[in-house]
């Protein structure tokens, strides 16, 4: 059961760059192992927080794309709690709603498609029209 | 009540493009007045029909055709977050039943992570 999900983390802004290139690549590891897998790490860098959490007023935000099973979220949760340098994390799952999008956007094309189309009919239906209309009012 | 409220109100009236009323005309038109500015109970619209016409709300992401309504774009979100760091209700923003519903889970959703406070400003 392969489902996609994103997750979000903090960690602590004093947080070398290196160490923080470790990090992250241990967690590619652990979705690896756990038979997931990384679509993307995006790095959205230093971010003041809305609040301050274990006394950090500002932290470091990466972002991961994840497929896998929920084993593998499972795993990962576990590790980011244990890592003293993860302030706060958070994992949505996004599969539903990228579903929900792209049928939403499916329709919108189809619709748009629809309402380009008929117009060409349409111009000609009432041309069509029109003779017959106009033959009886000349008759009479 | 309603009788007493408006016979001072209507002594008041002329008196005031003469300029003595200061001293007692500090409370009453304070009264009259914020009444009449907020369209809220009594007041002006008891008096005469509307005066304000008030425009038809729409939701912003029906008319935007914004769909996606994520957690991570706060600057969004933030629209519909009022200082305090509550929700607006939907009454007030005029988003539509579905749309708030994604909007609350959403901005659920950043204040967890941080991106959003729970209480106060975000700085």
């Amino acid at each position: 059961m392969n489902r996609t999900y994103e997750l979000m983390f903090i960690v602590r802004p004093d947080m070398a760059d290196e160490d923080l290139e470790k990090l992250v690549s241990t967690l590619e590891t652990t979705v690896t192992s756990a038979a997931g897998s990384v679509k993307s790490v995006d790095r959205m860098g230093k971010r003041r927080l809305a609040y301050t959490v274990r006394k950090f007023r500002e932290g470091i935000y990466i972002l991961m794309t994840i497929e896998g099973a929920g084993t593998v979220i499972h795993e990962l949760e576990r590790r980011l709690r244990v890592t003293e340098q993860v302030i706060k994390f958070l994992t949505v799952r996004i599969d539903e709603e990228q579903k929900r999008l792209e049928k939403i956007k499916k329709l919108r094309e189809a619709r748009k498609k629809v309402s380009a189309q008929p117009a060409a009919p349409a111009e000609e239906a009432p041309a069509a029209e029109a003779p017959t209309a106009d033959v009886p009012a000349a008759t009479v | 009540m309603t009788e007493e409220t408006k016979a001072p109100a209507a002594s008041e009236r002329p008196s005031r493009p003469s300029g003595d009323g200061p001293r007692s005309g500090g409370d009453r038109p304070r009264f009259g007045g914020g009444g009449g500015g907020r369209s809220g109970p009594g007041g002006p619209p008891r008096e005469g029909g509307r005066k304000f016409f008030r425009r038809k709300k729409v939701c912003k992401f029906c008319t935007e055709k914004i769909a996606d309504i994520n957690y991570k774009d706060y600057r969004l979100l933030g629209q519909f977050v009022a200082e305090s760091g509550k929700i607006v209700p939907r009454r007030l923003t005029g988003v539509c039943s579905p749309h708030q519903h994604r909007l609350a889970s959403a901005i659920k959703q950043a204040r967890n992570i941080a991106l959003l406070p729970f209480a106060g400003r975000a700085s």
